[in-house]
């Protein structure tokens, strides 16, 4: 077993993990935060997407014990409990950015990622090529890129990053 | 994925000391290869080195004639690097066309090197720039490092520390993708160098990266798509699976080589 220590978050988390287990494990089984989806498991799919030191990576091929010392936000941590949604949230809500919901974490997660390297301005072209990662079967794509671009607008005016 | 010991030496010298006294240890970084491969039980490695957190691996620089990336340098640092994009644009274009962006912010340049994968797209622009391989105990040359399918000229304790290219005049990468895998079909990396001419072409050789010499003699005399008229690529020694035959891949290269030099020659 090894000892990992880590921000999720904004908390401090510490573990004894096998070191085979999985990112995303740790933070849906240890840690209950089941809003990280696993998907495919191959890295295709970007239903487990997180942000690892604010960068946006697939938490299915990361081991936790690789995150120890390193800080991690989830779905979870884009908005506080009872507090207004994150803008790139609100923004999948209002487009009807989503069905089953299934691959939305990864989607949003992935989404904030896109608008903290290419900025609050995105066109229909930029968002479906920076969504190559991310796997959705109810949508066809077309409200999930009006989200992202309608939430990234907003991320403008808000105060959340 | 079975069971393993996991370590994280603080320097190269770490690094190696446990793999030399851990037999059948491996070396991961962003994990992108490995982790999939140990999902799948394809490798059971009794112990795994992390490279990731080895201060100062990871860094690119000029020295000299040559761009010098570490080995730990993830796709996505390469791609919006400006020293990459001033020095070799066609290798940070390169870099950016890999998987996909949560992809590129893990995967590095070592450790797609050292795995050598035959669809991979850095060993294209390693082998036609005629880079360098600079390990912890010697340094490689792009002809001598690739051996093949998955296989390379390194040791078992061997680490890959920085890759050293030197300026090309001229250079183009193009890629054919596989829509799903995002792994090169074919990929022709062209590269005019002060020297020679270099083709190397991914994803489309069953024993890995390859040059293609018929190409280089030629646009040895002439930087340009047309001198390559009524030179074809043999199909045998291709690959040949369910996204395409050996015959569309010879194709390809053709094409592919094409455009490649009539980006690079576009850039002026």
């Amino acid at each position: 077993m090894a000892k990992i220590s880590l921000i999720v978050n904004g908390n401090p988390v510490t573990g004894n993990v096998d070191p085979r287990t999985l990112l995303v494990q740790f933070l849906r089984e240890n840690l209950r935060l089941t809003g990280t989806h696993v998907g495919c498991d191959t890295s295709q799919c970007g239903a487990c997407v997180v942000h690892l030191d604010g960068k946006a990576v697939k938490s299915c091929t990361t081991l936790a014990v690789m995150a120890d010392g390193h800080e991690v936000k989830t779905i979870e941590g884009l908005a506080a409990d009872g507090a207004p949604l994150h803008p790139m949230q609100e923004a999948f809500r209002e487009h009807h950015g989503l069905q089953c919901g299934f691959c939305t974490p990864g989607m949003i997660m992935t989404a904030i990622d896109i608008v903290h390297r290419k900025g609050h301005e995105l066109d229909d072209h930029t968002i479906r090529e920076e969504l190559e990662g991310n796997l959705c079967r109810c949508t066809g794509y077309q409200n999930i890129v009006a989200s992202i671009a309608a939430g990234a607008k907003a991320m403008a005016k808000s105060d959340l990053a | 994925m079975y069971e393993f010991k996991y370590h994280r030496p603080g320097t190269v010298r770490q690094a190696a000391n446990l793999l030399v006294k851990n037999e059948d240890a491996k070396l991961v970084a962003g994990g992108h290869t490995l982790i999939p491969v140990m999902k799948q039980r394809l490798a059971s490695p009794p112990h795994l080195v992390d490279l990731s957190h080895i201060e100062g691996l990871n860094t690119i620089e000029m020295k000299g004639r040559s761009l010098v990336i570490g080995a730990t340098a993830k796709h996505a640092e390469v791609a919006t690097s400006a020293i990459v994009g001033e020095a070799i644009p066609a290798l940070a274009n390169l870099a950016s066309q890999i998987g996909d962006p949560a992809v590129r912010h893990k995967g590095t340049i070592g450790g797609s090197l050292a795995n050598n994968d035959p669809t991979a797209d850095y060993p294209a622009a390693v082998l036609a720039l005629g880079a360098t391989i600079v390990t912890n105990k010697r340094r490689l040359k792009a002809e001598e490092y690739f051996q093949g399918l998955f296989t390379t000229a390194l040791e078992a304790d061997e680490i890959i520390t920085k890759v050293m290219f030197p300026l090309p005049k001229k250079a183009a990468y193009i890629k054919f993708r596989n829509q799903a895998s995002r792994y090169a079909l074919v990929g022709v990396f062209v590269a005019r160098r002060p020297s020679d001419v270099r083709v190397a072409v991914t994803g489309a050789g069953s024993d890995g990266v390859f040059r293609v010499e018929a190409f280089e003699e030629a646009l040895k005399k002439r930087f340009a798509s047309k001198v390559l008229d009524g030179i074809e690529v043999p199909a045998e020694g291709l690959n040949s699976d369910i996204h395409g035959s050996a015959e569309y891949r010879a194709h390809l290269i053709g094409v592919l080589t094409r455009r490649a030099l009539d980006a690079a020659n576009a850039k002026e």
